[in-house]
């Protein structure tokens, strides 16, 4: 009776155990989600494709409000200058002067590479919060460039995720990703992202720079790094509509 | 004796027009299976030699190695040069310069808007050059549906039934939405010049083809292309001649370590095509093997009882005093003799039927329906010298052996027994 008893107890303090380590991770997503989401941003970035012949390197300005609407504009190189992206709902238009079309991006286009990077429109659209779609499990603790991080096993609680798990590394300090692994369904490994020169930007941690590797595509992988960003700005609402594609 | 023999032929037709007419018929069936196995395998090779592998073809080493994505960005560079080169290399063969593309193609609505996407698959080829074959080649007038074909720079022609998926008509701009060879987004109008059917599902799907120039222009490749193919001179394809011209010039660079480089493959080196063409060469031996067996058991059989037959006959020979040596000879002798002449009449009649089928072709576009291989719809047979030599060896070879089994029986008959089996 004394054994059953210890027994029990033993098993309701694992479950606890279990119980507990599942909400930490659960509550360390949420925090990386209030550094990385914002209602509102504008960003200029440089995004560097290291091909296998050639690198290139492309400007753009994003204009984002919340998880639903983005807007970018390329400013270089001059193949590129003039195309514009608008994210609304789901939905992806592209908009390029040479042709004057606006062009929408559905199904399995949204899986292609953007400009020949290692990211996909897919990638590019989906802005939501980690906690919103991903359950959380922490594994264990690593060093990543000498900052301690927790090991994060992420699994998929909805379905129209572009990855069903990710393992991320998260620094315990800043709360902000610094490394993540991103697999489909099967278990493959599709991407790679490592994150670096970590600013602390309105009063929150944020990597500028993060280098995509698409582990199904040759080549170097592709570098973005973010040149200057502002959140919480005002945005007028006529940046996220079709018409602003052709202005 | 030879004349003897054959006025004996002649005047008992018993003895030659029935071995005749059965020689004949079997020769004739082996022809005509021989060319037309020859013909099949060969339109087959040929029709994927003319849209895709040409009879070699000249890409970057890693373009090669990941050829079935069209990975554009190992295309080759300076590509009018190596054009050049190869053309003095080897003047019998006819080089011209393409590229194969992926994409999307959106077709507007009256805003400009997108009212309709698919995806397709490109080819950029010599269209607008006056002395380009590659119309000719590709069979474009006769696959035009509605329309014409590419007169000027920006005009492409897409396949009928992607046309309608697409709600598009000749005149119409359609946007071609891809990757450049810097792996940057392409967006390139062009306007709906012609829409083609090529009768072969995997063609038809999705196919637009546009001038070289254009697709250069699109895909910012200039004086750039995916792949060099060649072309031999009869525009039918010799693996041993094509494996040949690639050792040749894989040799020149074998020291270059750039993956760069260009290589050249001959057709049966290019993917399935070359697992095809394996097996075409191995179904034509095994299948034509198989039927020269199947009418060799045939007429030897016709041969033994040729043989036989004439049992009685010879029996009368013998009991007048003919040597057994003698009548066997001239048995074999007879045989010889239709087994010529069977060869030579079933010979004529088997390259005339090839040459029907050859000329006119067998419809078969009702049977490939979703085929997902590019295949002739019509079947032809091909008349290749073999075929004028290949009905002698069941006509000839099978006849006489036949009646040279069936002779031994002569040797075996005792000259004292024969008035007693005369009589019975």
């Amino acid at each position: 009776m004394k054994n059953l008893t210890l027994i029990t107890l033993a098993l309701l303090a694992v479950l606890m155990v279990v119980e507990a380590s599942a909400q930490d991770a659960n509550e360390i997503l949420r925090k990386v989600d209030r550094n990385m989401s914002s209602e509102n941003r504008i960003m200029e970035s440089s995004m560097t494709v290291r091909g296998k012949r050639s690198n290139r390197t492309i400007i753009s300005k994003t204009w984002a409000e919340g998880t639903q609407k983005s807007f970018s504009e390329y400013l270089s190189p001059a193949a590129e200058k003039g195309t514009k992206m608008l994210k609304l709902e789901g939905q992806l238009w592209i908009y390029s002067p040479s042709t004057d079309r606006i062009i929408q991006i559905s199904g399995h286009m949204l899986r292609q590479s953007v400009m020949g990077s290692d990211l996909s429109y897919e990638d590019m659209m989906d802005d939501r919060k980690l906690s919103d779609i991903y359950d959380a499990k922490v594994v264990g603790q690593e060093n990543i460039d000498a900052r301690n991080t927790w090991l994060l096993e992420l699994t998929a609680k909805v379905a129209d995720v572009p990855y069903h798990s990710q393992k991320i590394w998260i620094d315990i300090e800043r709360f902000i990703p610094l490394k993540q692994e991103l697999f489909a369904k099967s278990g493959q490994l599709l991407k790679r992202t490592e994150m670096s020169d970590v600013l602390l930007i309105q009063g929150r941690w944020f990597p500028t720079t993060v280098l995509y590797k698409d582990m199904l595509k040759q080549g170097g992988g592709t570098e973005f790094k973010i040149t200057s960003i502002q959140f919480d700005q005002k945005i007028q609402d006529y940046i996220f509509t079709k018409a602003a594609l052709k202005q | 004796m030879i004349k003897f023999l054959i006025k004996g032929l002649l005047r008992d037709k018993s003895r030659s027009r029935l071995p005749i007419i059965v020689v004949a018929v079997g020769v004739m069936l082996t022809v005509w299976m021989h060319a037309y196995i020859t013909g099949f395998m060969g339109d087959t090779i040929e029709m994927n030699a003319r849209f895709s592998n040409g009879h070699v073809k000249v890409m970057t080493r890693a373009y090669a190695q990941n050829i079935d994505q069209l990975p554009n960005d190992l295309a080759l560079l300076e590509a009018n040069e190596l054009l050049e080169d190869l053309r003095v290399a080897y003047p019998e063969i006819y080089w011209t310069a393409r590229i194969q593309f992926g994409g999307l193609i959106d077709a507007p609505d009256d805003h400009g808007e997108t009212k309709s996407q698919g995806p397709a698959l490109g080819l950029g080829l010599d269209l607008l050059s006056a002395d380009s074959p590659e119309i000719e080649r590709l069979n474009l007038t006769k696959s035009l549906v509605r329309g014409r074909l590419p007169a000027k720079n920006g005009e492409v022609l897409i396949s009928e039934s992607f046309s309608q998926k697409l709600r598009v008509n000749p005149g119409d701009v359609v946007t071609l939405l891809g990757s450049t060879m810097g792996g940057s987004m392409a967006m390139y109008n062009f306007i709906v010049c012609g829409t083609i059917s090529f009768g072969v599902e995997i063609m038809d799907k999705g196919t637009i083809i546009a001038d070289i120039e254009d697709v250069r222009h699109a895909l910012q490749m200039e004086n750039a292309a995916s792949e060099i193919i060649g072309f031999f001179g009869d525009n039918f394809y010799d693996d041993y001649l094509a494996l040949k011209k690639a050792q040749s010039f894989n040799a020149t660079y074998e020291s270059d370590p750039d993956e760069y480089a260009p290589v050249m493959k001959a057709l049966s080196q290019q993917g399935i095509m070359g697992a095809y063409v394996s097996m075409a060469k191995v179904w034509a031996t095994y299948i034509t093997m198989v039927f020269v067996f199947a009418m060799s058991l045939v007429l030897w059989n016709a041969g033994l009882l040729g043989g036989l037959r004439r049992y009685g006959e010879i029996g009368v020979r013998l009991a007048m005093g003919e040597e057994k040596g003698h009548v066997y000879r001239t048995m074999i002798y007879e045989s010889i003799f239709i087994g010529i002449a069977g060869s030579i009449v079933g010979t004529s009649i088997g390259l005339f039927l090839a040459w029907l089928i050859q000329k006119y072709g067998i419809d078969i576009s009702g049977m490939m329906q979703g085929a997902s291989v590019m295949m002739p719809t019509t079947i032809r047979a091909r008349i290749t010298p073999v075929d004028f030599y290949i009905g002698f060896i069941p006509g000839l070879i099978s006849t006489v052996t036949g009646t040279m089994l069936s002779g031994i029986g002569i040797y075996k008959r005792q000259t004292a027994k024969l008035f007693k089996e005369l009589e019975s």
